[in-house]
């Protein structure tokens, strides 16, 4: 009886919570504060035609390099703790293997899946959309190899050289913007000229590092998929 | 307003049935949909309130990816079942 009866009552009180939150929430229809800020000079400072790239990678462009940092830590901590080698299947039983829609459909779908991530992040400065969001949906196709074929195995050598050239080449396009432009300018877009408004060479540095981070992204989820599937040696 | 208010709250609907099925629904591959399809409405709903980089990561995260390493688990788990057989 006790135990149906407590998750009832934080049901409950957590219903009466959210109601206060719903209640007194005033809508704010005007921009305030740095938002405005960035609402107004965001597109004529950066040149990016999408201001929440313009957003996430030149005003906010630490916190990009941080989360960038966490995801490599998260990484590195999977491939520490699950990274096996698995022991050879000698049992005689072999895995099932895929069904021929799913073979075939990942065939067609796996070219098409990874050109749709590159467009993603190359167009980040124009469109909705950018490294993090290009570089899952690579990650995916490569989830979607692995489902239709359970011997098919990512070159790690490549993966790791691309993920970490990328890391580097990003925080090196942050310490150019010290070198040229002067200090309390790290990670400023505007090493590169401007160029035409609404072209995809525009908006400076956005679209080198939104490729490099697609890249990053992309070979690191791919990386970490690949641990946890277990390797077979 | 009015319309564009009927559609969140019938999405909200939708989500809040799927992660109910998702929990009760007795095959596994079924309830691994299920959660998809609750990330696709939430991508759908941020769409609609003009979020679509938020959108774009939800259907490729939520939706996508999280959804297929489910499905590859599910694999393995089915693969260990057999060989006990």
């Amino acid at each position: 009886m006790i135990k149906r009866l407590i998750p009832l009552l934080l049901v409950i009180s957590l219903f009466f919570i959210l109601l206060k939150v719903a209640t007194n929430v005033a809508p704010n229809y005007d921009l305030t504060g740095v938002a405005k800020t960035y609402a107004e000079q965001g597109a004529s400072d950066l040149g990016a035609m999408n201001l929440v790239t313009a957003i996430v990678v030149t005003y906010r462009g630490l916190d990009t390099l941080g989360e960038v940092t966490v995801l490599f830590m998260a990484g590195t901590g999977i491939a520490l703790l699950l990274r096996r080698k698995k022991k050879k299947n000698d049992s005689g039983i072999k895995n099932r293997a895929a069904s021929e829609i799913l073979k075939t459909g990942s065939k067609l779908l796996v070219p098409i899946i990874t050109m749709f991530g590159a467009y993603i992040f190359i167009n980040g400065h124009l469109s909705p959309g950018g490294g993090f969001q290009g570089g899952a949906a690579i990650a995916s196709a490569v989830m979607l190899m692995f489902l239709a074929d359970s011997s098919f195995k990512i070159n790690h050598k490549v993966f790791v050289l691309i993920e970490s050239f990328s890391g580097i080449f990003y925080v090196l396009i942050g310490v150019l913007g010290l070198v040229i432009l002067g200090a309390d300018n790290f990670l400023d877009n505007r090493i590169l000229p401007l160029g035409t408004f609404g072209t995809i060479l525009s908006a400076g540095t956005i679209p080198l590092i939104y490729t490099l981070v697609g890249l990053k992204v992309g070979t690191e989820l791919a990386s970490i998929l690949d641990n946890m599937k277990g390797e077979l040696e | 307003m009015e319309l564009q208010q009927g559609i969140f709250i019938l999405m909200g609907l939708a989500m809040i049935i799927a992660a109910v099925l998702a929990m009760h629904v007795k095959d596994l591959i079924s309830s691994i949909i299920a959660v998809g399809v609750v990330s696709l409405f939430a991508s759908i709903l941020y769409l609609l309130m003009q979020a679509p980089d938020v959108a774009m990561t939800e259907a490729a995260i939520g939706a996508g990816l999280s959804t297929l390493i489910f499905l590859y688990a599910l694999h393995k788990t089915k693969d260990v079942e057999e060989e006990n057989d």
